[in-house]
């Protein structure tokens, strides 16, 4: 997120698009809802599903699933039209407005209507109420990026932004709501293929360099893999060995089978994680980690804020914690990592290589959370990001084409299934599920349109078998108008019955992120 | 602005303008006794607890929602005061059981704190017909039971749910001395609006709303709080684990709406409050484990570090570094994708690192 939580109090207008918050992220959802609620802000939803949020919407804009550059332009078309953009901050801090200009030029709401099934009413009005500001927040979550498009979506998502001007103040941003604890952190920490922590590219002789002169290593100088693209290079046999750490592959991967076929081709398979996961039951080689609230360190949120979590209880039996098991095996394997014994000691060796975080020790950390960037000990941190304009100076708007998802339906497949998580759930369902929450929400269901559920001859509770070109799924039915007509959406928690049986693993060539969020799909009577 | 002066028991005070009697007494260190007042709503004056005389006013105030004004006297302890606290208290002792033996709130119900610092042992009313004492105990969900017969409808519930939750799922129904607090009308709080975050457990001052995962896990006093993040999404809520001091187990999760440090304030959801039992579960990995043949046999840490390290440097010797693919997580710390991909890149010499990010 480039602005901070406090930041909510001071949005005037609210976009959320691809975004469940009161599901996926319920606390910001209640500081959202409790800034419409209280009259301070105009609330602008898009999804496909008639989320709770589209409840409290001021402009509910219900776009077919993968029309979401499309419905963007769109927005931009009538804010450049009616000349609502902000002219001043565009021409000082922008590059590239003739070329979006003439980009969105075609995307006129009538043009857009027929693209993405929302009226051109409904785009006038979205467009005018998130011009007008004067601070306008967007928020953004998976519905932009689980697409093969998603890069285009999230910079059709920044072009709105800056044509707005509105970053750099309270009550402004680019907000993705990020899913998982420590998303960002890992990010961060250069758990990505191309950069090393603090996005410093690998590639780059100056990163290089630095590796050399801090960690006194050569980095190597191969492009590295994306987890998808190591999961095809195993079933390909050209991956050999894998160590996977807390990542439940075979339930959250797009395409199961493949996923099973890559697993079991592999000579070697080191598995660490709190439970015998359906992924570690192909493993070589089992070890037990400690959980949270069994070890300390940090975590590093949504909003850029680095936080401390401790250690509580004690991890059972001969458990250890993920820190000392990787400690251990480089240490066996020759690492000269003398240095690091702790956490605490960890995040000094963090805080040496990486330049946001140069800044922050667990002392300070003592006194409250410090967001990135924080590149010295005397530095506040950073809530809000651009206040003082671009670190490179200008920015680009990069103006993107619509283009149809990598599946649409047919007449073999005529539905559109999307996936997506629970309020009582969260990802593979190994913590959710052996928890109060489990009992809540036992098992799988798949929520169908009242129409399609008449033409199907299926009742509420029913089962019903779910098919793509890939694999199929069964679950008991749902009822209800939150999908609309032609769409089914199915919770990816529950391993016996895996969503992901159905997804592609095609992905977005920049991100390599897959497109979860459209399939082709039949659906019958089980 | 200015802060005002006023007189509390006889000492001059100062308070900032806008501030209640309860507030200013509070800032400068002064105790008055509440139950319906807590820092995560707004002022209700539900209980009358908090009842204080002020000169020339002919009524008792209540101390929570009466604005503190330049010049007021007022006194918190007076004779005056202290009979119409008891008599306020066993009012509301009417309908409260005292079965605090037994109660999970015993310990860190507040009525109970009331009762012993007001000296009240019982209720002179207790024989008064009607006491609305017939509910049914709930608990048909698997987060938090609801004993209406010791809600003293302090209306905190209701309160933090329309507030902080933003849901407004519960409310006061009935009049008199029939009032409870209810989802609406006809249907039970499983198919009501209610979302679980459990919000309502937390300030309910009483044992009226209790955690169902916690019963016998800890009394009040055997637990020690420790502050950290929840696990589950991205928000970065801050959460307290009570840990019970006796069996070192979770007992439940807390939040902290007074937290200087708490980036949600004292919010929280169904998953951050109720979702921790994964930790304790006897699924749990306790010992490395070796394949062997179809199943696994159990080993010790020092036999499965070396058949790690030994395979993952003959792949590398072999094939090279490119073969090997290393998948960190999102779940973990930054220390540790920190160390995962120092081991990948540093140590197995490939870029061939990531996590879950995009799933």
């Amino acid at each position: 997120m480039t602005n901070d939580l406090e930041s909510i109090n001071s949005a005037d207008t609210i976009l959320i698009i691809g975004s469940n918050t009161t599901e996926n992220h319920p606390v910001i959802g209640s500081m959202i809802k409790e800034q419409k609620r209280k009259g301070k802000c105009t609330l602008i939803v898009c999804d496909p599903r008639k989320i709770e949020m589209a409840k409290y919407a001021d402009v509910y804009l219900r776009h077919k699933s993968g029309s979401d550059v499309a419905l963007l332009n769109g927005l931009m078309h009538v804010i450049i039209r009616d000349e609502l953009y902000a002219k001043d901050f565009v021409e000082k801090n922008v590059n590239n407005f003739e070329k979006l200009k003439e980009t969105v030029a075609k995307y006129t709401p009538e043009y857009v209507s027929d693209l993405t099934g929302v009226s051109p009413e409904l785009i006038e009005d979205a467009a005018r109420a998130y011009a007008k500001g004067p601070n306008s927040a967007i928020f953004y979550t998976m519905g932009i990026t689980q697409h093969v498009t998603g890069t285009n979506n999230v910079r059709t998502v920044a072009n709105l932004s800056l044509l707005c001007g509105m970053l750099g103040r309270p009550g402004t941003g680019v907000n993705p709501l990020r899913g998982q604890n420590n998303v960002q952190g890992a990010c961060d920490m250069g758990a990505l293929p191309d950069v090393i922590p603090g996005y410093q590219k690998v590639l780059l002789p100056a990163t290089q360099q630095k590796v050399k002169d801090v960690w006194g290593a050569d980095l190597p100088t191969t492009q590295g893999l994306s987890v998808v693209e190591m999961m095809e290079a195993a079933g390909e046999g050209k991956i050999k060995g894998m160590y996977i750490m807390g990542e439940n592959s075979m339930v959250t991967e797009p395409d199961s089978e493949h996923v099973r076929h890559a697993l079991e081709k592999l000579d070697f398979l080191v598995v660490q994680d709190i439970f015998l996961t359906e992924t570690a039951e192909f493993a070589h080689v089992v070890l037990p980690a400690a959980s949270w609230g069994e070890k300390d360190g940090t975590f590093t949120n949504t909003c850029r804020a680095v936080q401390r979590v401790r250690k509580a209880v004690s991890a059972p039996g001969e458990a250890r914690a993920d820190w000392e098991i990787l400690l251990a095996v480089g240490k066996r394997l020759g690492a000269p990592w003398g240095d690091m014994n702790s956490p605490e000691t960890i995040f000094k060796a963090i805080a040496d290589i990486t330049p946001s975080y140069s800044g922050i020790t667990f002392g300070r950390l003592e006194g409250g959370p410090l967001s990135w960037p924080c590149p010295t000990c005397d530095h506040p941190g950073t809530p809000i990001l651009y206040t003082t304009g671009f670190p490179r100076g200008k920015a680009d708007f990069s103006p993107c084409e619509w283009q149809a998802p990598h599946e649409w339906p047919d007449e073999e497949y005529p539905f559109i299934a999307t996936t997506g998580r629970l309020l009582y759930h969260y990802h593979s369902g190994s913590m959710t599920r052996r928890s109060s929450t489990g009992e809540f929400i036992k098992e799988m269901f798949i929520e169908v349109n009242p129409a399609d559920a008449l033409a199907l001859g299926c009742e509420e509770g029913g089962m019903i078998k779910v098919t793509s070109r890939r694999g199929n799924v069964s679950g008991a039915i749902k009822v209800t108008d939150r999908v609309p007509a032609g769409m089914i959406f199915l919770p990816f928690h529950f391993s016996e019955s895996a969503a992901n049986r159905l997804t592609s693993s095609q992905v977005d060539p920049v991100s390599k992120t897959p497109g979860y969020k459209v399939s082709a799909v039949r659906i019958e009577k089980a | 602005m200015d802060s005002i002066k006023a007189i509390i028991n006889g000492r001059e005070i100062n308070a900032e303008p806008g501030m209640t009697i309860l507030q200013a007494a509070k800032a400068n260190g002064i105790h008055i006794p509440t139950l319906c007042d807590h820092p995560a709503v707004s002022p209700f004056g539900a209980c009358r607890m908090c009842l204080v005389e002020a000169e020339k006013n002919p009524k008792l105030l209540p101390a929570c929602t009466t604005p503190i004004t330049a010049g007021m006297v007022v006194n918190t302890n007076t004779p005056k005061v202290i009979e119409a606290r008891k008599a306020v208290l066993e009012l509301i002792l009417v309908r409260h059981p005292l079965d605090c033996f037994s109660c999970p709130s015993n310990g860190k119900c507040e009525l109970q704190d009331v009762a012993y610092e007001l000296g009240v042992t019982g209720s002179r009313f207790a024989d008064a017909g009607d006491t609305n004492t017939s509910h049914v105990y709930e608990d048909a969900n698997p987060f938090y039971v609801r004993d209406l017969n010791k809600c003293i409808l302090c209306g905190r519930c209701v309160r933090v749910c329309e507030e902080q939750a933003q849901y407004h799922a519960i409310d006061f129904q009935g009049r008199g001395i029939k009032t409870s607090i209810q989802p609406p009308v006809g249907s039970p709080i499983e198919e009501s609006d209610c979302v679980f975050c459990g919000q309502c457990v937390q300030v309910c001052p009483v044992g009226a709303l209790s955690e169902k995962t916690s019963l016998g896990m800890g009394r009040p006093w055997d637990i020690e709080k420790v502050k950290t993040i929840c696990s589950y999404c991205g928000v970065g809520c801050e959460l307290e684990i009570n840990v019970n001091k006796k069996t070192g187990k979770i007992a439940n999760v807390t939040s902290n709406y007074e937290s200087r440090t708490s980036l949600n304030k004292g919010r929280s959801c169904v998953k951050g409050r109720f979702a921790w039992q994964f930790v304790n579960s006897e699924d749990r990995l306790t010992t490395p484990l070796i394949r062997d043949g179809d199943t696994f046999r159990k080993a010790s840490w020092d036999e499965a570090l070396s058949l790690v390290a030994e395979n993952l440097s003959s792949i590398k010797e072999k094939d090279g570094g490119d073969a090997l693919g290393f998948f960190s997580s999102a779940r973990c710390t930054n220390e540790e994708n920190y160390l995962m991909q120092r081991l990948a890149r540093e140590v197995m010499g490939t870029n061939n690192v990531d996590h879950c990010a995009h799933l």
